[in-house]
């Protein structure tokens, strides 16, 4: 019965969710527009999970706690996305932008 | 059968990373939202390669069908058209690329490389046991019975939350405009702007012939 653990070692897929969260994490930062950083959360969240989804399988595959860690991610990963976009129809509504950059009025 | 599993995730890291690529970079933010849609695709295949089938049906469900509909219901009420052609990076974005590039190459690489991973000894005869989805369910009636159940109240605060926040009293509700209230509002201004002396002379002129005949 072939499978993933022998195929492919555990640092590749380690080191590709490393690479989504680093792309994530540039478009957290780098974007201007709310609703892109957003998409930038959403990738590293995604990469946190393939990470936990790859130790559940390399190093515990008979416990279930890796599985249900992740699918607790994305439950919260899910809330948060419901929570900010509705922000940003607030602010929107509020500002008429959803440039981070001009959403400034807290700025000291 | 090795080295297909072996092809296999290597296209479906390079789908994902490409996917993920142009999401941050893409200058539409309507087509950042669907790489990203693409991206959790290879997730979900790639959660379907390593044995949690449950995990990648619900990536699918939730983050393909679920989230992404959101972000681009929230795309649709929030854009206006003359910040399209504006820039979508920060001006200083080198420096946003410095610190995300600065951590796989110093952090994230070595550590996972130079680590020593315990990795469980291959089972010789019988396939080792792999927790399912019938074990999930399990585990979230008993030892995880109070997450799951601190999960269910999350959502349903965020649910709350997200209504209050996006909800606006009657008395002080501005309208947002569609994408085609903008564009007519748009169409409209220009128009006002090409055709602002002629109504000028077209006025002045009944009034005079009028003058005249009077």
């Amino acid at each position: 019965m072939p499978s993933m653990t022998e195929a492919v070692p555990l640092p590749w897929v380690l080191t590709l969710a490393g690479a989504l969260f680093c792309v994530g994490l540039f478009g957290a930062l780098s974007r201007r527009n709310t609703v892109g950083i957003l998409l930038g959360i959403e990738l590293m969240l995604n990469a946190v999970n393939i990470n936990l989804v790859a130790f559940w399988r390399y190093l515990e595959p008979n416990v279930v706690a890796g599985q249900t860690f992740a699918l607790f991610v994305i439950t919260v990963a899910a809330a948060e996305a419901a929570i900010g976009l509705a922000m940003i129809i607030a602010i929107y509504r509020a500002r008429q932008t959803v440039n981070a950059d001009e959403v400034d009025s807290l700025r000291g | 059968m090795n080295t297909l599993i072996t092809i296999l995730f290597l296209v479906f890291a390079v789908f994902i990373l490409v996917a993920a690529i142009m999401t941050v970079t893409v200058k539409n933010i309507v087509h950042a939202a669907l790489w990203l849609i693409s991206s959790f695709f290879g997730v979900g295949a790639l959660y379907l390669l390593m044995e949690a089938e449950f995990l990648g049906v619900a990536q699918v469900l939730i983050y393909v069908g679920a989230v992404s509909i959101l972000i681009l219901f929230a795309i649709m009420l929030t854009r206006d058209l003359e910040g399209s052609q504006n820039r979508q990076l920060t001006p200083r974005w080198w420096i946003a690329l410095l610190v995300p590039a600065a951590l796989f190459g110093l952090l994230i690489v070595p550590t996972v490389m130079t680590h020593a991973w315990q990795l469980p000894p291959p089972p010789a005869g019988q396939p080792p046991s792999i927790s399912g989805a019938q074990q999930i369910g399990t585990a979230f009636m008993r030892e995880y019975l109070l997450p799951f159940e601190v999960a269910a109240i999350l959502l349903l605060v965020a649910m709350i939350g997200a209504i209050v926040v996006a909800f606006e009293e009657r008395e002080q509700r501005r309208r947002v405009l569609t994408l085609a209230e903008q564009v007519r509002l748009r169409r409209q201004r220009q128009q006002q702007v090409a055709t602002l002396p002629e109504p000028a002379v077209s006025a002045v002129q009944p009034s005079e012939a009028t003058g005249g005949e009077t």
